[in-house]
């Protein structure tokens, strides 16, 4: 038990308030990139850059929040294992009833 | 919970013990993310089924105050991030400030948060018999304005839900915390809350583009 222990605990690593200025930073960051990004209309150049965009920045500043405020990155294997599963999960309520939605040809 | 660094007869070691807590906390947010969940699939149907009306709609929301809200909102989770690490050193009082600061950027999240909606309220953009999205907007422009704004207040409504038992769940913890009762060998509760204030704001931190942000140029 002891060496499982040793190998997978890394729970109480402290994350030095350096690193939670930074990762602030990076977060105001990304809100004014986001804004800038609303402002432009991207649909021109490629149909519907704008959402992509505004998405891969959202998710960008979650997978920041989940890593380092919420020590994800620090966690043990099992409980990553618990945070990629609520989003695999998500994925598939998304993904297979969008699947559904897009490709009913009566509508 | 009350005694201060106890090690329960299941587990082996705090750290262990430790880890079982946050895992359990985990868990928890996984249900909370497919709760939120099912809101984001009827918006994403809705949004991709009624494009047009949904940007006029989000065009007619504050963005200036929405964005202010999103600052507000990851400075509080910067603060209670660092009630987390004071907590982790033994800093007994940077704890309490910590949590307080965080407390008072949630409420003034959730002030600004009224005034929005009083101004929806003013525009008849809240969904019922006195909806009415423009002057001269068809049937159609109403109906699908109202699954917009339907959309916008349960969402964000539920997040502001989360963020009042938030706020309570805080007030405990000062209090807890006036006691000196957080030291590093028992921080568990200030990190269970700590991870779920940072949920409440990843939830804002999508809602914020997806409902402030639709064709804004």
């Amino acid at each position: 038990m002891s060496d499982i222990q040793s190998d997978t605990h890394s729970e109480h690593h402290i994350v030095s308030p350096k690193v939670y200025l930074a990762i602030f930073a990076a977060l105001m960051v990304c809100t004014f990139l986001t804004v800038k990004a609303a402002e432009i209309d991207l649909n021109a150049y490629f149909s519907g850059l704008n959402i992509i965009i505004a998405l891969v920045i959202a998710t960008l500043k979650a997978s920041l929040v989940v890593l380092f405020f919420m020590h994800g990155k620090y966690s043990p294997k099992r409980t990553q294992m618990v945070i990629i599963c609520s989003i695999f999960w998500l994925a598939i309520m998304l993904f297979m009833t969008m699947s559904d939605y897009v490709t009913r040809p009566w509508k | 919970m009350h005694r201060t660094g106890e090690l329960y007869g299941q587990f082996e070691t705090l750290d262990q013990q430790r880890e079982s807590a946050s895992l359990g906390m985990w868990v928890f947010l996984v249900t909370e993310v497919l709760f939120f969940g099912g809101m984001f699939m009827t918006y994403t149907l809705n949004r991709s089924t009624y494009p047009d009306v949904f940007g006029e709609a989000s065009r007619s929301i504050n963005l200036g105050l929405g964005a202010f809200n999103t600052v507000v909102l990851i400075g509080s989770s910067l603060t209670m991030a660092m009630s987390v690490w004071a907590a982790q050193v033994g800093k007994k009082q940077l704890v309490t400030i910590f949590l307080i600061l965080t407390l008072i950027l949630g409420t003034v999240f959730l002030g600004v948060k009224g005034v929005e909606y009083h101004e929806k309220f003013v525009e008849h953009h809240v969904p019922g018999l006195n909806f009415n999205f423009e002057p001269g907007a068809s049937v159609a422009t109403n109906a699908h304005a109202q699954l917009f704004f339907s959309l916008y207040f349960a969402m964000t409504g539920l997040h502001a839900l989360h963020m009042i038992i938030g706020a309570g769940l805080l007030i405990w913890l000062i209090k807890e915390s006036f006691k000196g009762r957080f030291n590093p060998g028992y921080s568990t509760p200030v990190d269970l809350v700590g991870l779920y204030w940072h949920f409440v704001d990843i939830v804002w931190i999508f809602l914020f583009p997806l409902l402030y942000l639709i064709d804004r140029h």
